[in-house]
């Protein structure tokens, strides 16, 4: 009867109706938009300081995503799919959160048990390197040694 | 793209795809899933070893260089340049997908040469950088920049840096040679006489997912 054929024979009628070239250009300026809005901040914390960068981090992750999600829902069409085809992608997605939250704790949790626990670690990366030509010059101490 | 769908449609019925997507297109979006993972994987092990570090380089101070410009310090824009082409060429090879649908051969033909232009602009712009970057002493397993304190950095901001990026701009490099197969095709008439051009939207997946990572590496290595 009607089976396996029924995706690829795509209805040439409606699938004009469906691709018209507006949305593509909304999409292109917000994704613009967007990224204008990041240098934005960026800058403008690089001059005075503003906005905390924690603030921004937040931010811009937020920005990022709301990037993503227009580039996977228009360019990538996959707003105009059914539902099973959205949630066999958007659920296996979602391990990226669970992913991000286990990792990146672990990785602060290694950082402040170090500290805790290796005084030496700490105390070299407070030891600030000699600026401009300072490198350079012969070093008045052995590596290693005590100052 | 897909076909009208009837008020009531069993998908899981048996006979029909669920996804109401022809196979190689969903296989090409598992594709995608899986390779997803895999710039998950290095993207997240990067922010890992981040977060735990005391210290890192400053972005804005490593990046600033933009080409003829000498030392003038211009944080941030020549990146948003490889950005707003990479963002450009895949508004291209969407339009290009669009004329696919209308069936109109020439059109597809245009956009695909523009994409595949801003293919290798992008990549130039890359090949620019990472040179800068060499000559400035930076490579896997050498870091000549100090940590925003000040203090002496480890190698695994370069580490980074060169793995992601690199394992990225091959991804494009990988898009473009796709891309100039499909314009191949496309001006052989292949799709024409095919009656649909749904390798070319196959392609444009793949390239919109390069886009997608860009959007990823370039938060996370020069605004974070």
């Amino acid at each position: 009867m009607s089976n396996v054929d029924t995706t690829t024979s795509h209805g040439h009628d409606n699938a004009h109706a469906q691709f018209d070239t507006r949305p593509i250009w909304r999409t292109f300026w917000i994704l613009l938009g967007i990224t204008m809005v990041e240098l934005a901040l960026a800058t403008l914390h690089l001059k005075t300081g503003f906005p905390p960068k924690y603030v921004l981090n937040g931010v811009y992750l937020i920005l990022t995503c709301a990037k993503a999600f227009y580039i996977i829902a228009e360019f990538m069409h996959l707003r105009h799919e059914i539902k099973n085809m959205i949630m066999t992608i958007a659920v296996p997605a979602l391990l990226f959160v669970w992913f991000l939250i286990a990792f990146v704790s672990d990785g602060n949790s290694y950082r402040e048990l170090r500290n805790r626990y290796d005084k030496y670690q700490l105390e070299q990366n407070d030891k600030k390197v000699a600026p401009e030509g300072g490198e350079h010059e012969a070093p008045a101490v052995k590596p290693g040694s005590p100052e | 793209m897909a076909q009208a769908i009837p008020a009531g449609q069993k998908w899981w019925s048996g006979g029909k795809s669920p996804f109401n997507v022809e196979y190689g297109k969903l296989m090409m979006w598992y594709f995608l899933m899986s390779d997803a993972f895999t710039f998950g994987a290095f993207l997240i092990s990067y922010g890992t070893i981040r977060f735990s570090s005391n210290s890192w380089p400053d972005p804005n101070e490593v990046f600033r260089a933009f080409p003829l410009m000498g030392s003038l310090h211009l944080p941030l824009v020549f990146v948003s340049l490889m950005t707003f082409i990479l963002i450009m060429s895949s508004v291209t090879m969407v339009l290009a997908v669009a004329a696919g649908h209308a069936g109109d051969q020439k059109k597809v033909t245009f956009y695909m040469i523009l994409t595949i232009i801003g293919g290798l602009m992008f990549l130039g712009c890359q090949a620019w950088e990472w040179t800068h970057l060499h000559e400035e002493g930076a490579w896997w397993g050498r870091n000549p920049f100090l940590n925003i304190n000040g203090s002496k950095a480890s190698t695994n901001f370069t580490n980074f840096f060169f793995t992601i990026t690199g394992f990225h701009g091959f991804h494009v490099f990988s898009g473009v040679v796709i891309n100039i197969i499909m314009l191949i095709k496309n001006l052989r008439g292949d799709f024409a006489r095919r009656g649909h051009y749904l390798m070319i939207e196959k392609a444009g997946l793949y390239w919109h997912f390069v886009d997608l990572v860009w959007v990823f590496v370039f938060t996370c290595f020069y605004l974070l």
